[in-house]
């Protein structure tokens, strides 16, 4: 009940702020507008803030799940290959030294205005957390498993799936509850950069229109879908690695 | 016929000699105990035997009593249990038909689990038993390979002394008819266990009587302790 009722007290206190901050300063609608007035239009254009969520969860979802499958097949191919680690490597952290803001708007010339631009950008922003967290966890086995292992005539293919792999989930977890956080970053960076549809484009086009009721609206949108996504992933991940289990926000 | 084994050689370390001219026979059917402190190499010796990664470069040889080769037919267990933490105990048992595809004998880890009276805990994790319980767990699958060369690596070290005479015990019993190499740093694990006992200095080994009486010895007669006394004094001597 305790654990309910925490989050619902933070949001009223910060609620309770803001309108405080509103009665004390009276700050122009289009500078700073009430709860109300962002409830009221969220009421009103709720339609519209629906369509958007879709098309940028959509991303989020894609980006998700290309990013971790393409995180984890990297992530296997470094840890079972010498040859591997010593040619992709250097690449992979040179490339994870890009600012992925600046490789935004290359990939809307490259893919274009649509969502592929966007499902490209959480891809690329969530593919180094996986890869790199899954990689230390298949490098980091117990040396004394990997002994038991091979003792008992293992080959490595089997001494991978049987034990390194399984080893790793903790780690490989890790990086999941990562990549949930970053992916709604990524998909909205792309929309900012150059869209005309999703959560992103709405808030710039609100903000533009000095809308900044249907812009706080939108925001706050995203910042509560983002939470449900990571809740999610944090309950599933927990089922999976029960170990892991970590404190809820 | 049970297999003995002969390892003889010298290893060294980035250049600077571990052990040289080491002689080693591992007696079929016996406990042979290499007793020595920590970093004097007796550990390289049972993983050379294992034919395991170690930092040294070796240069001896390692021969069954029937020429042919170690591998296949060596049950290892170490200070850690090296349990799976995922898997549950009986999968932990018959880890081995896992790791090498091959179908998991029921019959056989349900029997085992009964030998280290762990068939109530079967369908439990490791982390919901006691450090000693999970000890038995890594005998069970110890005994589950059924290798005739068993190599023991500190296995009783991390328990505590009531566990680790128990560990003892079932150990003696269990392991009867095989070939073990037990390498230890513990006095009492060597005159309680050991059929032939050795105590490896930087100068190599020192082969020491062992007392007399099958295995495993009384823990408070005369003789084991007295045995225990001398094979430490050796111990600080070196």
């Amino acid at each position: 009940m305790i654990g309910f009722l925490r989050p619902l007290v933070a949001i009223g206190l910060a609620l309770a702020i803001w309108q405080g901050i509103i009665i004390a300063f009276e700050p122009p609608r289009f500078i700073f507008p009430s709860p109300s007035r962002v409830a009221e239009t969220w009421w009103e254009n709720r339609m519209l803030i629906a369509w958007h969520t879709g098309v940028t969860m959509s991303e989020v979802a894609l980006g998700l799940i290309i990013g971790v499958t393409v995180g984890c097949i990297t992530a296997l191919t470094l840890a079972t290959s010498g040859f591997a680690r010593l040619a992709l490597k250097p690449i992979l952290v040179f490339s994870q030294a890009l600012p992925v803001f600046a490789l935004a708007p290359i990939l809307v010339l490259w893919l274009g205005y649509g969502m592929g631009s966007k499902i490209a950008m959480a891809t690329l922003i969530i593919y180094f957390p996986v890869t790199s967290a899954f990689y230390d966890g298949l490098m980091r086995t117990p040396p004394g498993m990997l002994d038991l292992a091979r003792v008992m005539g293992a080959s490595p293919r089997r001494i991978l799936w049987v034990v390194r792999v399984p080893a790793a989930i903790p780690s490989f977890v890790s990086g999941l509850r990562l990549a949930a956080v970053y992916a709604p970053i990524g998909a909205v960076i792309g929309e900012w950069v150059g869209a005309s549809n999703g959560l992103g484009y709405l808030m710039l086009l609100a903000n533009g229109r000095a809308k900044t009721d249907l812009m706080f609206a939108a925001m706050i949108t995203l910042g509560v879908c983002s939470v449900i996504l990571y809740l999610t992933t944090l309950a599933a991940t927990n089922r999976i690695a029960p170990e892991t289990q970590s404190k809820r926000l | 016929m049970t297999l003995s084994v002969h390892f003889q050689g010298s290893a060294t370390h980035q250049g600077t000699p571990l052990f040289r001219g080491v002689i080693l026979d591992l007696r079929a059917g016996e406990w042979t105990c290499l007793l020595g402190v920590s970093g004097v190499g007796k550990s390289t010796i049972l993983r050379l035997i294992a034919d395991l990664p170690v930092h040294t470069t070796f240069d001896g040889s390692i021969t069954a009593s029937d020429g042919e080769p170690l591998s296949g037919r060596i049950a290892y267990m170490a200070q850690q249990d090296l349990l799976l933490p995922w898997g549950t105990v009986a999968d932990n048992v018959s880890i081995g038909d896992k790791l090498r595809g091959t179908r998991p004998d029921a019959a056989r880890r349900d029997d085992l689990l009964a030998k280290v009276g762990l068939t109530i805990h079967a369908a439990k994790k490791p982390s919901e038993l006691s450090g000693g319980q999970r000890q038995r767990v890594a005998l069970a699958r110890t005994l589950y390979e059924g290798g005739d060369l068993v190599l023991l690596d500190e296995p009783f070290s991390a328990l505590d002394a009531r566990t680790r005479a128990d560990m003892q015990d079932l150990a003696a019993e269990l392991l009867r008819s095989k070939t073990v190499l037990l390498v230890t740093h513990d006095p009492t694990d060597a005159a309680r266990l050991g059929h032939r006992i050795a105590v490896m200095t930087a100068d190599g080994l020192n082969w020491s009587d062992p007392p007399t009486g099958p295995i495993p010895r009384d823990i408070d007669s005369a003789e084991t302790m007295q045995s225990q006394a001398a094979l430490l004094k050796t111990l600080r001597a070196a």
